[in-house]
């Protein structure tokens, strides 16, 4: 599936893909539809209204009318509070069975997804120091199993949101917040910032790769192992160059002498389905595009234009895309 | 009475030989003095009433048109109108300016004018502090739209959430100018909410005890106690946030112990009561239109009047519904979805009985009515979608969506705006002597109703399709494109129908067939006098005999005498039952709060640049406060009528 395709009517809070999401619309199209039966209710009753009202000879005044009207406006008001009432208890078991669902969980999976400005930086942990590994901007999660996050920001406040499995979760210095996430289906899911957190807030996406078990064991073999040595002239150039360059002052590829923590870690960037918080499909054109001028594609962006010879440009590009 | 008076100027007796005397004298006494500096001395409270008003509904194009620029930039996938530092500052300045700079002073423009016509009184409590007011109004206005035009407006957001505007992340001065505009507004909406408060508690016309006062007094009543609870809260917050940008404190800071989570707490226990206090007054106007056009009493305006108060207390005791993504603890989480809930039923009971009300009147059906129509149709789904977003679970998934901008837009829209542009076609005539024209005004409101249905709806899905708000562009593959490019052209449509009711006021002013006192038969006092009312507003202050007091006022209707006619005198009334106490004198025009208001300008300009701004502003203020109460010699004459 390519997820940077047309991803409208897959990419949508309608369509749940897990238990977080699918329990919030259940209960969510109850509200909707009571208050859509509301919401016509009034306007017939308005319409009605203004009908007789216009027809009237005269203002109606008398204490009949007044007894009617105090019937009828106070069934309405019980009426208005009988269905508050339903809503209020379907919330709190709403939100009660979603705790639930995390809580349950035996063997969930943790990941931190720290924030910043304008990327998602993703921590596998585990009790084995050395087996932890980073990514950014992808998480793969395996089907069916429940994941916990960790949501850290290390600048403003962001917000993680991917509709189709759960709703939104803010990520606020110092804070560590919480989320549980399971998704049922395999599948590529789009995430975004939701809060506003300043000039790239609108171009700061990730992918939930949801992927059957046995694939995502597969992918977590191959994050932990160090950066791919180039095997040929050219990547072996382009690994010289980034590594003469600015590039190791903010990236990290591990197995170089690059770590740099501030941007994204690039061990596996070939491997990754876009670039630039799932702004553009990882291809070579763009690789070579985004490393040229950054503020092209974002403007405000951290990262600065890189002035590279095309020769070292393109062998740079071969060399993080052989980095599968 | 037939539909034919309406458009018939009301014939007058012609006035005696005394009432002639008594209405040159009070001219004399009331009218606004000639000087060069008229306008800059000014107290009376339907000229500042007014300058309010048309201040705000200027900040409202100009917001408008920003909200043009957005919607154009929206039109397409990543269209390249604005860029995403231009359209910051944009969505920015149109929020604070939509909240702070028209929807609030526009409702409080409308109570000075209106508030002490509708109790029967000559004058504003406290006049100079509503002229000053108006000046500090103006001033920080200023302030923020200089800002824009000059590439430093403020680019955090009208919430201004920190840590992204406080002193790490918000660099250079744009949240400064953010703070301080808000601090500006805060000392202007205060000074124009004590002084209505008092006008209403202590300046009633005889006989208008608080269960008479028409329901537009009570809504300001209430909206301005409102003002005065929220206003500070904000004020904390702004000086909060500004001397930690400023002095380097560390309220918002969590490494030196403070709390970004602090902000918007105090943030939305001020935010949440702000969109009352925008919808109240229009709950008012509402009240008032109804009962007018379909010529018949508010059914339960008891419950009206407790709805209303109660809407002003359970304010307060939802705002953490827009925290519900940080993460609080569940339980807690529940409560502020009861509340948010609880509050539907004082909101959903002024429907039902206005809707009553209607079924059993005889109405005329006039565009300032079809505008209530459109509250009605748009006002009650904003409602709806507001019951929907109180519930926790839902609103995770909505909340900074495309949904929640639909949703907001329905509600101030439908609950404020409609109401408003319903009401000054209502008051056009007391304003102007002049109707407007009916053909245009149906235009207009078609072409607004149609537009506004035409923008925000489409949004809602957006919503649930998964876009975020505050997103200067987006994605060609997100699909978002059509659904934004109908929002866009439902915008045209809104801008349209705005200029079409702009057309109808101007032209109506210069061409309108004259309206008389009382074009619609209404039942307040401010229909009472003539249109546009004198500068002493009556020649006899009413006494007041019903809840609608000219509907119930009889031929021998009695008046209050013994009021000084060559002093600005008014009544003073007892605060329940608004029996008379005593004739106090109000001060007349003066140029000292207009230099208090330059001098506060200067301290919290220049606060931003350097501490010493404050100094500086200090000195300056303070003499011409001294200046303004300095006291003044009595004359010992008096003549009374």
């Amino acid at each position: 599936m390519n997820p940077l395709g047309d991803w409208f009517g897959r990419h949508s809070v309608l369509d749940p893909v897990g238990p977080h999401a699918a329990r919030t619309m259940s209960a969510g199209w109850i509200v909707i539809g009571v208050c859509a039966a509301v919401y016509v209710a009034v306007l017939v009753v308005l319409a009605l209204a203004i009908r007789h009202a216009r027809r009237a000879a005269a203002p109606e005044r008398g204490p009949e009318t007044h007894r009617r009207h105090v019937r009828v406006v106070g069934a309405a008001v019980g009426a208005t509070i009988v269905i508050l009432f339903a809503f209020l208890f379907l919330d709190f078991f709403t939100s009660r069975g979603l705790a639930e669902v995390g809580a349950g969980a035996s063997r969930p999976l943790t990941i931190v997804v720290t924030g910043h400005q304008w990327w998602w930086q993703v921590t596998y942990e585990d009790t084995a120091v050395s087996a932890r590994f980073s990514t950014a901007n992808e998480i793969h999660i395996p089907v069916g199993r429940p994941v916990m996050l960790k949501l850290l920001s290390r600048d403003v406040i962001h917000s993680f949101w991917v509709p189709n499995l759960a709703g939104k979760r803010d990520l606020i210095p110092p804070y560590t917040n919480v989320l549980w996430l399971r998704a049922d289906r395999p599948g590529i899911y789009r995430g975004q910032c939701a809060e506003f957190c300043g000039l790239q807030h609108a171009k700061m996406d990730f992918l939930v790769v949801a992927e059957p078990p046995e694939r995502f064991a597969a992918w977590v073999a191959n994050q932990r192992s160090p950066g791919r040595s180039p095997a040929d002239p050219v990547t072996r150039h382009g690994q010289a160059v980034f590594l003469g360059s600015a590039c190791i002052l903010c990236h990290t590829i591990v197995g170089t002498p690059a770590n740099g923590r501030v941007g994204p870690d690039l061990t596996h960037v070939g491997g990754r389905a876009t670039l630039a918080a799932g702004v553009l499909p990882n291809t070579r054109g763009n690789l070579a595009g985004w490393i040229a001028d950054p503020q092209r594609v974002k403007p405000g962006a951290k990262m600065p234009p890189n002035i590279l010879a095309p020769r070292d440009l393109q062998a740079v590009v071969a060399y993080l895309a052989s980095l599968q | 009475m037939s539909d034919e008076t309406l458009t018939t100027p009301g014939v007058a007796p012609p006035p005696t030989e005394t009432e002639l005397d008594a209405r040159l004298a009070l001219q004399r006494t009331w009218w606004r003095d000639a000087g060069p500096l008229r306008w800059l001395r000014e107290v009376d409270h339907k000229a500042i009433g007014l300058r309010v008003v048309f201040t705000a509904l200027t900040f409202f194009l100009l917001a408008g048109i920003l909200a043009a620029l957005m919607r154009t930039q929206l039109a397409r996938p990543e269209h390249g109108i604005l860029g995403p530092d231009r359209y910051d500052q944009v969505f920015t300045v149109h929020g604070t300016t939509m909240m702070f700079l028209f929807a609030v002073p526009v409702m409080m423009g409308l109570g000075l004018y209106f508030v002490p016509l509708m109790v029967g009184t000559r004058n504003i409590a406290y006049p100079r502090l509503c002229a000053y007011a108006y000046f500090v109004y103006l001033i920080g206005s200023l302030f923020l739209w200089i800002s824009l035009l000059t590439n430093t407006g403020p680019d955090v957001g009208w919430f201004a959430y920190t840590p992204l505007s406080g002193p790490e992340y918000g660099i250079g001065k744009r949240p400064d100018v953010w703070a301080q505009t808000i601090t500006f507004t805060e000392i202007s909406m205060m000074a124009f909410a004590v002084s209505i408060i008092v006008t209403i508690f202590k300046q009633r016309a005889p006989g208008m005890s608080l269960n008479r006062m028409p329901m537009f007094v009570w809504t300001m009543l209430v909206t301005s106690f409102m003002v005065l609870f929220a206003m500070t809260t904000i004020a904390t917050a702004s000086i909060f946030l500004a001397s930690d940008r400023l002095v380097g404190t560390h309220f918002f800071n969590p490494a030196e112990g403070g709390d970004p989570l602090l902000w918007q707490h105090l943030f939305w226990y001020f935010g949440h009561p702000e969109v009352y206090i925008i919808f109240l007054p229009g709950t008012g106007m509402v009240s008032l239109l109804v009962t007018a056009f379909a010529r018949r009493e508010l059914f339960g305006y008891t419950a009206l009047v407790l709805a209303t108060i109660a809407t002003g207390f359970l304010g307060y005791g939802v705002w953490v519904h827009h925290m519900f993504a940080t993460g609080l603890p569940q339980l807690g989480e529940s409560f502020f979805t009861g509340s948010s809930l609880l509050i539907t039923i004082p909101n959903g009971l002024q429907i039902f009985c206005w809707l009553a009300t209607l079924w059993s009147g005889k109405l005329r059906v006039r565009a300032p009515l079809l505008f209530v129509f459109g509250f009605f149709f748009i006002l009650v789904r904003g409602g709806l979608t507001g019951v929907m977003v109180a519930s926790v679970a839902f609103d995770l998934q909505v909340h900074d969506t495309f949904f929640i901008v639909a949703h907001l837009h329905d509600v101030l829209i439908g609950g404020a705006v409609f109401p408003l542009l319903g009401a000054i076609l209502f008051w056009w005539p007391k304003w102007t002597g002049r109707l407007t024209s009916e053909r245009l005004g149906r235009a207009s409101f078609w072409l607004i109703f149609l537009g506004e249905n035409l923008t925000f709806v489409p949004m809602y899905v957006l919503g649930l399709r998964g876009m975020p708000r505050r997103q200067y562009t987006y994605l060609a593959a997100s699909g978002w494109g059509p659904f934004n490019l109908l929002a866009s052209a439902g915008a045209a449509l809104l801008a349209l129908g705005v200029l079409v009711y702009l057309a109808n006021l101007v032209v109506s002013t210069r061409a309108g067939a004259p309206a008389g006192d009382d074009p619609w038969d209404a039942d307040t006092l401010d229909w009472a006098t003539s249109s546009p009312p004198p500068a002493y507003n009556f020649l006899r202050i009413p006494v007041v005999q019903g809840r609608y007091a000219l509907w119930s006022r009889t031929a021998d209707a009695p008046v209050v005498t013994g009021l000084a006619l060559d002093r600005r005198e008014v009544l003073v009334t007892s605060t329940l039952d608004a029996t008379p106490q005593l004739r106090y004198e109000l001060p007349g025009p003066t140029i000292w709060p207009f230099l208090a208001a330059l001098g506060t300008g200067v301290t919290w300009i220049f606060g931003v640049f350097t501490p010493w701004g404050i100094v500086v502003g200090l000195a300056l203020t303070g003499p011409a406060l001294v200046a303004w109460g300095w006291p003044r010699r009595r004359r010992a004459t008096e003549v009374r009528a």
